[in-house]
């Protein structure tokens, strides 16, 4: 339990920054319309893929003998960031027909 | 240096994602964010690290084949499976998550020197909650492409099974904090990965969207985890930012078709509208091809409410094209858009945007309703719950409370359906019976072929 408690109190700007950025998803989503749900969902799920700086620092951090952490942290990579690469392409796509109907 | 890309990269993130809910500037928001995201990619290949080894073609060599691979996927995937991508995707970035937890444990387990259990319980916990999206999202997947082993999956007791397995993963938990022996490790990843699709599978799949929805904020949960881990801000704050907007969406969605999560998760419309089955149905009126040409061409004002059957058929484009003919006609088309039209909400926009309708003509339900009561001829295509009258009228429907199109204010409507089945709730539609009600039979785009073709000889 004290470890949990050391842990709070040695990342308490973290702790803070968890909470306001919470507030901060809720406030930037609450007024959406509903119009733009689906490429705001695949918009979001690409920057989900953030998780994989985790996945860049791991690699950098390796030694470069111990392949096993190297191939998994690259296939994590690798998934990773089709997801965000694809997320991105897509929601771009969606969004630009929007556009173009705006323009015409 | 890499402190401030990053900096920059958080605020461009946010940023992009604020301007994404508002029609008018969410393509350059997306446009945003993708910068935000690249720099940050960018500021981790950069960033000076305590004993950095150069593994650099390690990372170049995955970035590069994702990046051209998501680039093929996103160019070639058809609108109408967008919710499918959305689900495979996700599941991507939660099957990363693993990785990535599972390797950190790995790690720690040959030097245990570095023991510290809050970091191990926050790895755990990222390890689970991204099994369960990989899991669950190729379930979703399934689901919504249609594989029928994929409905079958629901073990008697299942939400019972559920907390059994729920049990069984905290106490593997508990065992490899207490004893850090590989093999328990093992036990939680592949328990999580069951827990996963016992999650989903109770759920219809017309659910779907709302359980993506979901998985996608757990995706950016177990970001948010693996950032503190990695102490980086960035994967921190996108990971939270997209768990937060994740949950909202979900309820939003859930809003939309008056349910709550828990009822959707619990497995929704079960079998509650079967007692319904014998009531009062009365005779339907079937309308010839010429009679509804004619019926449209000497309308004023016509609303077409697109549902998913128009989706499957993939008629959007004749759709528009009915829609120029009639308006060279002078008849006033717009299209009632239902907020969870299509197989998921703003699906629907998205695909008349690709049969380059025009963005103003799509009216929204509020809109709609008013637009009715001065509206001559309104016109279901492949919709049905979306439209029942049920859900103003008889409490006891499954429907009740949820907010539809009221079409039937309009002088007549003609509903095109492939048969009389009854909609993803199971319950019948009294519409179809009603008065001004004319049924016109028929796969959605070969029905439009036809009417086309009849209206171009008017």
């Amino acid at each position: 339990m004290n470890e949990i408690l050391n842990f709070l109190i040695e990342n308490e700007i973290l702790i803070y920054l968890l909470l306001f950025t919470i507030l901060l998803g809720f406030e930037v989503i609450s007024k959406v319309p509903s119009v733009l749900h689906t490429p705001l969902m695949s918009g979001a799920n690409a920057i989900s893929g953030i998780v994989i700086l985790g996945a860049i620092i791991l690699i950098r951090t390796t030694e470069p003998d111990n392949y096993i952490t190297l191939i998994l942290a690259s296939v994590a990579l690798f998934v990773g960031s089709i997801n965000v690469f694809g997320g991105f392409f897509v929601t771009n796509r969606m969004l630009e027909m929007f556009n173009k109907k705006k323009k015409s | 240096m890499e402190k401030v890309l990053f900096l920059l990269s958080a605020f461009l993130l946010v940023w992009g994602l604020r301007l994404q809910s508002d029609p008018a500037s969410a393509s350059k928001g997306n446009k945003l964010a993708s910068v935000g995201m690249l720099l940050a990619i960018f500021s981790a290949i950069i960033m000076p690290l305590e004993n950095s080894s150069s593994n650099l073609i390690w990372v170049i060599v995955p970035l590069f084949l994702s990046s051209v691979i998501g680039y093929f996927i996103a160019q070639k995937i058809k609108m109408t499976s967008m919710p499918q991508m959305v689900s495979i995707f996700n599941g991507l970035g939660g099957l990363s998550a693993v990785l990535l937890s599972f390797t950190e444990i790995y790690k720690w387990i040959a030097l245990p020197d570095s023991y510290d259990i809050t970091v191990v319980i926050v790895l755990i916990s990222s390890l689970f909650i991204g099994s369960v999206a990989f899991t669950g999202s190729l379930l979703a997947f399934a689901k919504l492409d249609g594989y029928r082993w994929s409905e079958k999956l629901t073990l008697p007791f299942q939400h019972i099974v559920n907390i059994i397995f729920l049990s069984l993963i905290v106490g593997s938990s508990y065992l490899f904090v207490a004893n850090p022996d590989i093999s328990y490790l093992y036990l939680i990843i592949i328990l999580s990965f069951i827990y996963g699709i016992f999650f989903v599978a109770p759920i219809g799949g017309a659910d779907m969207p709302v359980v993506i929805s979901l998985l996608n904020s757990f995706t950016g949960i177990t970001a948010a985890l693996t950032g503190i881990i990695f102490g980086n801000i960035v994967m921190l704050l996108g990971g939270i930012l997209v768990g937060a907007a994740g949950t909202i969406l979900t309820i939003l969605m859930c809003n939309a078709m008056n349910r709550s999560l828990l009822n959707v998760i619990i497995g929704g419309f079960s079998s509650s509208g079967s007692s319904k089955e014998n009531k009062e149905q009365g005779d339907i009126n079937e309308i010839s091809d010429s009679d509804f040409a004619v019926q449209l061409f000497y309308s004023n004002k016509v609303i077409i409410i697109p549902g998913y059957g128009l989706a499957v058929a993939q008629a959007q484009k004749l759709c528009k094209e009915i829609q120029e003919t009639l308006e060279a006609n002078d008849v006033e088309v717009k299209y009632a858009i239902h907020p969870v039209a299509g197989r998921m909400p703003g699906h629907m926009n998205v695909l008349l945007a690709e049969a380059d309708v025009d963005y103003a003509k799509l009216i929204e339900l509020e809109q709609a309703n008013e637009e009715f009561k001065s509206t001559d001829l309104a016109v279901i295509i492949g919709a049905n719950d979306v439209v029942n009258p049920d859900a103003i009228d008889d409490s006891s429907s499954p429907l009740f409370g949820m907010p539809i199109l009221k079409v039937w204010e309009s002088t007549s409507t003609v509903v095109l359906k492939r048969s009389m089945s009854a909609g993803y709730a199971g319950v019948q539609n009294p519409l179809f019976f009603k008065k001004n009600n004319k049924m016109y039979f028929g796969d959605a785009k070969e029905s439009l072929q036809r009417l086309s073709s009849e209206l171009k000889n008017l």
